[in-house]
């Protein structure tokens, strides 16, 4: 961690977004994590992303679990409300906020330890709601915090600081996610944050549930020789599929953008994603074929990125719920009370 | 009536049927009990149920009392006993002087002969085979049926069932016919066959207007319902899963927006336990009044979230309907085994307000109050009630609702509050009363906080420090103390001159009283204190103070209320005396009256 504080002064030149607000608005406090973590990459990736979409700070919520990661709402968005839940269970908390209030943008930030093992059934049910939250995963497969054992997300083969090599299959998000009906599944490497940033505005426009699984290599525990979630061994693996380009609403695709092989997918609220494939085979839109690709692509040792699915067309947990399109938490009292009379309407049935 | 007769009477009396589940008995047993209740007597209906879909034993007891005794009665006078399987049981559980009556298609008279009681055969399989011919009618009926022999034995007023059938099934003819055919065959059987009615028998009354017939888990989800609860999250389990059923029954109806036609409720079937008081804690912290109901083992699961709940201070509401535990224990029987899980859920120093209702008309009026603590306390409010309380039907008092009612949504800055203020602390005591400020996400960016169950000082930041640490935790002390002052009261029946007091909880109040006027008859007088709420506060402590020797009375092995007033109280051990009940059925009043006089026989011999 670093030890000196930045001041919170605004340099008059710095840009503005449509708020008036500079980024140095969506910072939070100092990071207390290792000097180096892939964590601190992704921290400053989100302050851009909500930055730049213009998200009013207090109108975002932030949630996390319990490790490293789930430390990290407290490092952005100062102005925003934060919850720091217990170990595996941010995905309950936040679909209880979100059944309260549906206006506001819920982030998550989670482990692979936080997720994959004592939350992987909160994050499955999660994703079936189709809860509307962004929820990322930042991966480097092993428990920081507890000095390094594995998670469930360390590859066959991958070798621990100490040595001992890991010989339980691991579980893929993205494959998971995709096999559930997940509607936004992503990869990203917090060492890229050109295409990180795109993707977590994506995904935050993104009317369901946005997956994005960020590589993050932990620098203390699992940057060795031998690891298969280190800096080195993700940019010598790393193959995008399909770049992600974010264009707000009424804006003009350009022309560069549009260039090559590209999709345009239109979110609920009016902008796009342009989605550049690599191969030309890839279809973001298509289940079975993003699932076929990630696991032929995996299984020849290549770290899968990009938006690797999008669906849109989903209904969120409050349409198949059917609740108001009004936030439950600001329906008046008078609105909810059905007075004696209600009261005697139902005793009747008592008698 | 004298109270330590165990003689059946007119309008005093037990029925019991024994049947097989899946059968389709209960709405058989509920118009039985109905009628009871439309005549004008007293009634309660108890089912003692098994944790199963079909085919094993089942039991219905409905107790009749002029007096409005409504616990248990511990005495069967007369037995319906439909099922094979359990009639050596059966006929063995007849009081000494009571009537047995079978289903004699099968005539079982060396099995069930027993010298001192009645046994009467009513072919209803063949009467109602003759009658009916599709096979799930002809079992169907036979209940039906035995309801017209009852009908007949006991005198009920057969206008008054007329009715009931009609409001069944006056939709569809051709049921109604049926269920009125096959009363019939019954009535007329018995009255053709046996002297009717019996020596003891049904007369109308006017004791019961003013009156419902409910169960807990109806009466609680309607508390949540009326105090305004928009957000559920909930899993099932037995024996709590009705609280939910009935919540989203009546909010369907009752929260309907005409502006919007929309239902103003969330309802979020959780994937388990501990994802469902997630929910709520998330609901609450965004402003939106929460609950659940669990039962259980679904309490031992919440326990993490529960001591979050108490650390971070966010209101939450849980509805424990306590079933027999430890472990799976006995799912469909009551107990009230839970009051030290909860009354400490989860690890470190955690304790939780608790609300003891004592029938399903507190329960409606205590859930309800259970969402005003839980957010002027910013913690979580569990309420105690039992399968008994919960699944049966009781007699209470109608419900009633002030329409002048304002939710009490406790301290939270609004956004106007926000702007004056210079800079807010989520954890400041500024009132001195333990009680801290908090503000909602979305409304004004100067409320931001971080919500966190790691170490926190009172201005909300991360800690390690051990000064900062200890204020917060002695300052949510301080906000117990003041809990202490807002939780009801308990129900205090003390004439000062009794030497003997009795302290008890929940829905033992009912075996209580009946149990105190045994008492009184017999000479031996007692003061009653119930306990409806933890903290216990200073009316606990003075009943305590004033009485020399004290029964402590509730369901459970471990003498577990008894175990919290010593720990949370200044008495001495031998004063406070453990009388238990805990097999899983009911307690009844003689169960009581036996440990107390058994105590002071003990203290006579010494």
């Amino acid at each position: 961690m670093s030890y000196i504080a930045k001041p919170k002064v605004v340099h008059p030149g710095l840009p503005r977004n449509e708020l008036g607000l500079s980024l140095r608005d969506y910072e939070g406090g100092m990071s207390t994590l290792c000097a180096g973590c892939g964590h601190d990459s992704i921290t400053a990736a989100l302050v851009q992303a909500a930055f730049e979409l213009s998200i009013p700070p207090h109108r975002m919520a932030k949630l996390s679990g319990i490790g490293c990661s789930s430390k990290t709402p407290a490092y952005f968005a100062s102005a925003s409300h934060g919850f720091n839940s217990v170990h595996g269970r941010m995905a309950s908390v936040a679909t209880g906020a979100n059944a309260a209030n549906n206006e506001l943008t819920y982030i998550g930030v989670s482990g692979d330890g936080d997720t994959l093992s004592i939350g992987l059934g909160q994050f499955c049910h999660a994703i079936r709601r189709n809860l509307n939250m962004l929820y990322i995963i930042e991966n480097n497969g092993v428990y920081g915090l507890t000095k390094g054992q594995f998670s469930a997300s360390a590859d066959v083969g991958s070798k621990a600081k100490k040595g001992e090599v890991n010989q339980q299959p691991p579980i893929d998000p993205c494959l998971l996610a995709l096999s559930i009906g997940c509607t936004f599944v992503a990869r990203s490497f917090s060492g890229d944050k050109e295409h990180l940033v795109p993707l977590l505005k994506a995904g935050i426009r993104h009317r369901g549930f946005a997956m994005i699984d960020v590589i993050s290599p932990c620098v203390t525990f699992n940057d060795h020789e031998g690891s298969t979630k280190s800096y080195s061994f993700t940019r010598q693996h790393y193959q995008p599929a399909v770049y992600a380009d974010y264009v707000p609403p009424a804006q003009e695709i350009r022309s560069g953008q549009a260039a090559g092989s590209v999709q345009a997918v239109t979110m609920h609220d009016g902008s796009r994603v342009l989605l550049h494939k690599v191969g030309a085979d890839y279809d973001a839109t298509d289940r079975l074929a993003a699932f076929g690709y990630l696991s032929r692509h995996q299984a020849g040792g290549a770290i899968v990125t990009g938006l690797l699915f999008i669906d849109e067309s989903q209904p969120d947990m409050h349409e198949v719920q059917g609740t108001p399109a009004e936030p439950l938490n600001s329906v008046s009292y008078a609105r909810l009370n059905p007075g004696q009379r209600g009261l005697d309407s139902i005793q009747a049935r008592f008698r | 009536m004298n109270p330590m007769s165990t003689q059946p009477a007119n309008n005093d009396f037990t029925v019991k049927i024994a049947n097989v589940n899946g059968t389709g008995s209960a709405s058989a047993n509920t118009l039985l009990m109905k009628a009871f209740f439309r005549m004008g007597i007293p009634v309660a209906g108890k089912n003692y149920f098994p944790s199963n879909i079909q085919g094993l034993p089942t039991w219905y007891e409905i107790r009749v009392s002029r007096d409005g005794y409504i616990c248990r009665s511990g005495r069967i006078d007369v037995m319906v006993a439909m099922n094979a399987q359990t009639y050596r049981k059966d006929l063995a559980d007849v009081a000494p002087g009571g009537y047995l009556i079978y289903d004699s298609t099968w005539p079982r008279d060396r099995q069930l002969a027993r010298g001192d009681i009645t046994v009467l055969g009513v072919p209803l399989a063949r009467l109602c085979n003759e009658r009916f011919t599709r096979a799930r009618e002809r079992v169907l009926m036979k209940n039906i049926a035995y309801v017209g022999v009852l009908a007949a034995l006991l005198d009920l007023d057969l206008e008054v069932v007329k009715g009931l059938l009609r409001e069944s099934y006056g939709a569809k003819a051709q049921l109604l016919d049926a269920n009125q055919a096959a009363f019939d065959l019954g009535y007329d059987y018995a009255r053709a066959n046996f002297s009717c009615p019996l020596p003891f028998r049904a007369q109308a009354m006017g004791a019961t207007s003013g009156h419902i017939m409910i169960d807990g888990n109806t009466t609680a989800a309607l508390g949540a319902l009326f105090a305004g609860a928009t957000v559920v999250g909930w899993y099932p389990i037995t024996p709590s899963t009705s609280v939910i059923d009935a919540f989203k029954r009546h909010a369907e109806r009752l929260r309907k927006d005409p502006q919007t036609g929309r239902t103003n409720v969330a309802i979020i079937q959780a994937e388990d336990e501990l994802a469902a008081i997630g929910m709520v804690l998330g609901a609450s912290w965004n402003g939106a009044r929460s609950f659940t109901a669990t039962s259980g083992p679904g309490v031992s699961l919440m326990g993490e979230f529960l001591g979050y709940g108490y650390f971070t201070e966010i209101p939450a509401v849980l509805v424990n309907v306590q079933r027999c535990g430890p472990s799976t224990g006995m799912p469909t029987r009551t107990q009230q085994a839970d009051i030290m899980a909860c009354a400490y859920a989860s690890h470190g120093d955690t304790r939780h307000v608790l609300l003891f209702p004592a029938n399903p008309e507190e329960a409606f009026y205590l859930t309800a109050e259970a969402f005003n603590l839980a957010e002027r306390l910013q913690t979580p409010v569990i309420v105690l009630t039992d399968l008994d309380i919960g699944m049966n039907d009781w007699m209470c008092r109608d419900l009633q609702w002030d329409d002048a009612y304002q939710p009490d949504r406790g301290k939270v800055m609004s956004a106007e509050q926000l702007e004056k203020i210079e800079k807010f602390h989520r954890y400041l005591d500024v009132d001195h009363d333990g009680i801290p400020w908090r503000s909602l996400p979305g409304v004004h960016a100067k409320g931001a906080y971080f919500t966190r169950g790691s170490g926190h000082n009172m201005y909300g930041a991360y800690t390690e420090d051990a000064k900062e640490y200890q204020d917060v935790v002695d300052r949510l002390r301080r906000k117990w103390d003041t809990a202490a002052t807002l939780v009801p009261a308990p129900e205090v029946d003390c004439s000062g001159r009794h030497r003997v007091g009795i302290i008890s909880v929940g829905s033992c109040d009912g075996a209580v009283r009946e149990a105190r006027a045994r008492l009184a008859a017999s000479g031996v007088g007692t003061d009653y204190l119930r306990v409806r709420a933890f903290p216990f506060g200073q009316a606990v402590q003075d009943f305590l103070d004033a009485h020399e020797r004290i029964y402590v009375v509730e369901q459970n092995r471990d003498a577990q209320l008894r175990a919290l007033l010593l720990l949370e109280t200044r008495i001495e051990q031998t004063r406070l005396v453990p009388v238990l009940h805990y097999d899983g059925l009911p307690v009844t009043a003689a169960s009581i009256v036996d440990g107390i006089n058994q105590d002071m026989a003990k203290g006579q011999a010494a």
